[in-house]
């Protein structure tokens, strides 16, 4: 495996369903060997994101490298390196695991007959079920064996989780993990429920509007971001630094969260680690008062979802 | 979960904005100070942690890694991850006796500027609030 090439790599990507773009301007790159989350809210673009990655949908604008190839290439070659699973998991209900895992093996050049078999039975899955009458946890599960029995190194998840319970959930991610430690396999997997995934991922994308709102690093997503409280109309310098990322004023009090490249260090506030979640919570509330929020506070750079200030490293 | 043999069992905060890699940094640390983990003691393998949480291997790979960094793991060629023999506390008397010096200093400045004992504890504990973001730079 070539590991300087980037697993993803994206230019001014764009995708327009007659007069509305499902995503806009999307410019990011993955590198190789990552577990990169894809976050946003419903309808902001994820699924068409990992559609045209997986090229089965094509580019109004812009260019795809997937591992330093476009994904319209369709040689058998290039279709064994990357895995995608749609969110509606097709399987087909009337097939038994077997006969789903023999047509796994007779279409793909690199199957991996003995993986497969061997994460059926941890998950204890019987090779004779019928698909249609397993779980829904269970058809994920045979869904994403199928995927990593491909043996790709791009895997492509649209919301491989959201319809199981925290167990499932937790086995599924297991087997996923393992694989990235086992092969190095590069993950890029979306979901809108961005507290499940902070212990996962170690790179995230975050698009809202159709937009690439910030993509990096996890780590420097948090160490970049920060959380202050203090007293409501308390001026400070530090803030000449930060960008303002959204502000809520509770009685006396105020708790901003703000981007700042350095260290902030400043008596007149409290500052906070705030999660992945709570920053991804910011820039949305951002989102949806930019219209009419003109106000407060009175230092520091106010961002909007418009001008780009993507965390990309 | 069945690793009974494990000296550490990790936990994770998935609601903590303390990056995982860290968590765990942190949890060695305590461990160590605590003398629950001592000299010699094995860390779990890569694959041991992932059974025990369900985690990023880049994470702990990386937790793993700055700890090594630091000087209070090393990791053995083929045969895993080891507490090293901790050296002498990290700060001397003579170190502590310059420091108060210092703090006095500063106190007096503070009273200078009008100050009362109480707001002189809350700017402090405030200032040791920020602790993670000083952490890293202080660490040498």
């Amino acid at each position: 495996m070539n590991t300087s090439v980037a697993a993803v790599e994206t230019v001014g990507l764009g995708k327009r369903y007659r007069r509305t773009w499902g995503l806009q301007d999307c410019s990011f790159t993955l590198p190789q060997g990552r577990v990169a989350a894809l976050v946003g809210p419903n309808g902001a673009g994820k699924s068409t994101l990992l559609r045209m990655l997986a090229g089965i949908s094509t580019p109004s604008t812009g260019t795809i490298n997937v591992l330093g190839q476009s994904p319209r290439t369709q040689s058998i070659e290039a279709l064994a390196r990357v895995a995608y699973l749609d969110q509606d998991r097709p399987l087909y209900n009337d097939f038994r695991v077997e006969e789903i895992l023999r047509f796994g093996r007779e279409l793909n050049p690199r199957w991996d007959e003995v993986r497969a078999r061997r994460h059926l039975e941890e998950l204890r899955i019987s090779l004779t079920s019928r698909i249609g009458k397993l779980s829904g946890g269970q058809q994920a599960q045979v869904a994403l064996t199928m995927c990593l029995a491909k043996r790709p190194e791009l895997l492509l998840l649209d919301e491989p989780v959201a319809a199981l319970d925290p167990l499932a959930r937790e086995d599924l991610m297991q087997i996923l993990l393992e694989s990235v430690e086992e092969n190095g396999t590069t993950v890029l997997l979306s979901s809108h429920a961005v507290a499940d995934l902070a212990t996962v991922c170690d790179y995230v994308i975050f698009l809202s509007a159709s937009r690439v709102q910030f993509a990096g690093e996890l780590d420097h997503v948090l160490a970049v971001h920060r959380l202050l409280v203090g007293p409501v109309g308390t001026e400070s310098t530090s803030l000449d630094e930060a960008t303002i990322i959204s502000s809520i004023t509770a009685g006396r009090q105020s708790t901003l969260l703000v981007r700042c490249e350095q260290p902030l260090l400043d008596p007149a506030w409290e500052v906070l680690e705030p999660t992945l979640e709570e920053i991804v919570l910011a820039y949305l509330r951002a989102d949806a008062s930019a219209a009419y929020d003109q106000s407060e506070p009175r230092r520091g750079k106010r961002w909007t979802a418009r001008n780009d200030i993507s965390v990309v490293r | 979960m069945g690793d009974k043999n494990a000296m550490i069992h990790f936990r994770l905060d998935p609601r903590s904005g303390v990056p995982p890699y860290r968590q765990l940094i942190d949890q060695v640390r305590q461990m160590v100070s605590l003398g629950l983990l001592r000299a010699g003691d094995q860390l779990p393998s890569v694959r041991e942690v992932m059974r025990q949480i369900t985690i990023n291997p880049n994470t702990v790979h990386r937790a793993y890694r700055d700890l090594e960094a630091e000087g209070l793991v090393e990791g053995r060629q083929g045969r895993g991850t080891f507490i090293v023999e901790v050296g002498t506390p990290p700060t001397t008397p003579k170190r502590q006796a310059e420091l108060h010096e210092d703090l006095v200093v500063w106190i007096k400045k503070a009273r200078l500027a009008g100050m009362d004992d109480e707001t002189i504890m809350a700017l402090v504990t405030l200032a040791l609030q920020a602790k993670t973001v000083a952490k890293e730079k202080v660490t040498p």
